[in-house]
């Protein structure tokens, strides 16, 4: 099963240290959680874990296989997935459309195969196209599949980054803020959503500001403050360090249990 | 053959002062609004034939020579309201095309209202080569090289010395730092055109004398501007400068010794090599993306 | 188990069948407009155009690039097929197909570095090596002809001699019904999809495990191949070529093509190449102002119809019909 390794990892921007040594492992199978004050370095940590930047020292290692300083396509090749704070949806297909082409991975058939539409391809395009559907309809937009992408609410753009990063059978999916603009119902919704994919098998990391959802499907929570590591452990050990509670959960004079 | 690499020495700063001046039109213009105006070459060439026009009319060269550079510089408002202005916003491909267009245009137009043959306008102080250690030199040469460096330093005074100069500069460091501090900067864009028109025009001037003009000197022209501009740091004037030069002598050089037939290969060969190698150039003005 | 998708166009709607077989119409019916000879030629040429077109449209209008070079790549594919079939004897045909591989490879090599540029410096990247390209052509004098240009055998298939306007009609016909439908093809794969990610947003097709630069580097290749190969039945059809083709205005007359008719169209991209390849030969008549008239519409299109004009037409149609 997957074990990402981190080992002092480190990400400088000009002398900036966005991230700083950095050491910890996801354990395969279970929900993580990755949470902090604005500018603790947690989407860049989300970076460099999806390899989209390079670090700047430090391991990073799947199931013992390297994975430091490979191109980001590689690390997807991994078996890594995401989604992104910022919608990096491809608006200029249809929500279906979108889904295939995260699953690109587990499609090739090669280059004259594409140009010449050979039955061989015909299939496989079938099989993507009927794949993607269902993952459409895991997401709960089974009803959307050719709606454009660009017409979508802003709510379902972020179910349908879920399904597209779902579409490549990632053994970790990271979500940066899946929650993020979402009411109450929704962020249930997305709750469900998890809990779902890791009674699946899949190791989920998770980088959210929405305590609720974060104390209710997580497993295992890593504090990041100002890039380093603040604390982690277990959702009931997180709430109640007094270092959390200051830097994060809001300072107390006793340490008291911080609202769920 | 001790006056030759002195020839070609002095041949190389004038094609090479040619050349910074178009860079600098590049780059003042892709400094205010980050397009690459293709039809900078054709200002050069309207500067040269509105010059043979206007000395065909009997009028003094001076004047003359004032009126082509107000020719020009109308053209290149004209060029930035109705054309580029409209379209900001637009991706790289669009503004690219629309550029092109605008030369094809206004070469289109040059056909119209002039003809497509070459016309020679007479030299500023006559055209009785200068001896010197060997070398045989224009008049004209010198004046391509001292009106060069005349208007470097104009330059230098307007762009530290006067408001407009400081918010064109400004804008090129950062556009909406500069809006936040009230700097209008579609009159910043406006003032740019002219400017980039201006100094191509004079350069068209100068140089027409020399190598003669016609309807289409202006492509070539433009495209070695442009290699200059991206060899010295698309963006940065000292670098237009120093990459206009460094072009010309290159050329001068490379003619002279290896091949003059490929002569120019040598500025798109340039191009390839910096953009590879490079991209930002001798003296590289550009910040690097912000991801 | 898998249902046909109610939502999927019926196949003579949908672009590969439908358009496909319109197209087909299309040239089949076209000679009965055609008067004369000259007629035929311009429809030849359009073709030709087209096929590049269509090529490059994948790399511009889908992949979201740009290359002011591409008939740098047109001139190398008739070059390399004329002086093979002439001064080496090869078969038309042969001389042709190893011409195109050759032009594939160079693509390739070139194609890497130069893809890493983006933007603007990719614009004139493309813009120095098609220049290059084309001014090595009119210099190699003796090897080329220089600027006046060399004659080129007739293309012979097989002993049969493909000769006169007619019958190159159908020639370049089927061969642009073969380029549109390979370029269908391409864009309703896995990798069209790659390629439309990426003009979206580079960042996710990445994650997604899209290597960009080599689907970058896939369909610059491939366009490169349908200039070449349009430029060596160029050759063939005209019996004679100048470096003229390979010029930075040919290049740029391509690109406008492609823009004009739609980005992100292969039809579109026929469309584009049929409407400015006849254009010209329209204003022969007052040839003067045929610069002025290009320009313009280049300028035009551009800050009007910056989508192109298939497109726009086909949007302005579907809102007129509700």
């Amino acid at each position: 099963m997957s074990g990402l390794r981190i080992e002092g990892l480190s990400k400088e921007f000009g002398g900036v240290h966005a991230v700083l040594d950095l050491s910890f492992e996801i354990r395969p199978g279970i929900v993580h959680s990755i949470i902090g004050p604005n500018g603790a370095g947690k989407t860049t940590l989300l970076n460099l874990l999806t390899g989209v930047y390079f670090a700047s020292s430090g391991r990073i290692s799947l199931d013992g296989r390297e994975l430091t300083g490979l191109p980001t396509h590689a690390f997807a090749a991994a078996g890594i997935g995401r989604t992104f704070q910022n919608l990096q949806i491809f608006f200029n297909m249809s929500a279906l459309e979108n889904v295939m082409t995260g699953r690109h991975l587990r499609e090739n058939c090669g280059l004259l195969a594409a140009l010449m539409r050979t039955p061989r391809l015909v299939r496989a395009e079938r099989d993507c196209r009927d794949r993607a559907l269902e993952l459409l309809r895991f997401v709960g937009l089974g009803g959307s599949a050719d709606a454009a992408a660009d017409s979508m609410p802003y709510g379902a753009l972020k179910r349908l980054e879920i399904a597209r990063a779902l579409a490549g059978d990632p053994r970790i999916l990271l979500l940066d803020e899946p929650a993020a603009g979402l009411n109450p119902t929704e962020s249930m919704e997305i709750a469900g959503l998890i809990r779902k994919l890791s009674q699946a098998g899949t190791t989920v990391v998770l980088v959210e500001h929405n305590m609720r959802l974060v104390m209710d499907v997580s497993d295992h929570i890593l504090v990041l403050d100002y890039g380093r590591k603040l604390s982690e452990g277990s959702a009931e050990q997180v709430r109640n360090d007094p270092r959390v509670i200051e830097a994060y959960l809001g300072a107390a004079e006793q340490p008291e249990q911080a609202h769920a | 053959m001790d006056g030759q690499w002195l020839q070609f020495l002095a041949s190389g700063l004038t094609a090479g002062s040619i050349y910074a001046l178009v860079a600098l039109g590049f780059s003042i213009i892709f400094n205010a609004s980050r397009v690459i105006n293709f039809a900078q070459g054709e200002f050069v060439m309207i500067g040269g034939m509105s010059a043979v026009s206007l000395t065909a009319t009997g009028m003094p060269m001076p004047v003359a020579i004032v009126g082509a550079v107000l020719i020009a510089g109308v053209v290149g408002l004209l060029l930035e309201r109705f054309a580029v202005g409209r379209a900001r916003k637009a991706d790289v491909v669009t503004l690219i095309i629309i550029t092109i267009g605008a030369s094809i245009f206004l070469r289109g137009l040059a056909q119209l209202v002039w003809d497509k043959r070459i016309h020679a306008l007479p030299p500023l102080t006559g055209d009785r080569p200068i001896e010197f250690f060997g070398a045989t030199i224009l008049p004209q040469s010198l004046w391509v090289i001292g009106v060069t460096v005349a208007i470097v330093a104009v330059l230098f005074w307007f762009f530290n010395r006067t408001l407009l100069g400081k918010a064109m500069l400004a804008t090129s460091y950062n556009r909406m730092a500069a809006q936040l501090v009230g700097i209008e900067v579609r009159t910043v864009l406006f003032a740019s055109f002219g400017l980039a028109a201006a100094l191509g025009a004079i350069a068209g001037v100068l140089i027409a004398p020399i190598t003669f003009t016609s309807y289409d000197t202006g492509i070539m022209l433009g495209l070695k501007g442009f290699a200059a501009a991206i060899l010295g740091g698309l963006g940065s004037f000292p670098g237009a400068i120093v990459g206009g030069l460094l072009l010309g002598l290159l050329e001068s050089l490379g003619a002279g010794y290896v091949s003059s037939a490929y002569k120019d290969v040598i500025a798109f060969v340039i191009i390839l090599a910096v953009l590879f190698v490079r991209p930002d150039g001798i003296l590289g003005a550009l910040k690097s993306e912000r991801v | 188990m898998s249902e046909r998708d109610p939502a999927a166009p019926r196949w003579w709607a949908a672009p590969r069948t439908g358009g496909l077989a319109t197209l087909a119409l299309i040239i089949a019916l076209t000679p009965f407009a055609l008067a004369n000879n000259y007629f035929y030629d311009v429809a030849i040429l359009v073709g030709l155009n087209a096929i590049v077109c269509v090529g490059l449209n994948l790399l511009i209008g889908y992949a979201g690039q740009i290359s002011l070079g591409h008939a740098g790549f047109f001139g190398l594919g008739a070059y390399g097929s004329a002086l093979l079939a002439s001064r080496y004897g090869m078969p038309p045909l042969a001389a042709l197909a190893a011409t195109t591989a050759a032009v594939a490879l160079v693509a390739l090599l070139v194609g890497r570095p130069i893809l890493r540029l983006k933007g603007h410096y990719l614009a004139m990247a493309t813009l120095g090596l098609g220049i290059i390209i084309s001014i090595v052509l009119a210099n190699e004098d003796g090897i080329t002809g220089g600027p006046d240009g060399m004659p080129v055998p007739p293309l012979t298939v097989l002993g049969w001699t493909v000769q006169g306007e007619q019958v190159w009609y159908w020639v370049i016909g089927g061969c642009l019904l073969l380029a549109v439908w390979l370029a269908l093809n391409l864009i309703e794969s896995p990798t069209g999809r790659a390629l439309r990610a990426l003009h979206t947003s580079e960042v996710a097709a990445e994650v997604v495990g899209i290597d960009s630069a080599r689907q970058k580097l896939k369909v610059f290749v491939i366009s490169a191949v349908f200039a070449a190969i349009a430029g060596g039945l160029t050759a063939f059809y005209s019996g004679f070529i100048t470096p003229e083709k390979a010029s930075f205005m040919r290049s740029v007359e391509l690109v406008t093509m492609v823009v004009f008719g739609g980005m992100a169209s292969t039809f579109g991209a026929v469309v584009g190449a049929a409407v400015l390849t006849i254009l010209p030969q329209a204003l022969t008549v007052v040839k003067e102002y045929e610069m002025v008239v290009l320009g313009a519409i280049m300028m035009a299109t551009m800050i009007f119809f910056p989508r192109g004009a298939v497109p726009t037409i086909g949007a302005w149609l579907a809102r007129r019909s509700r």
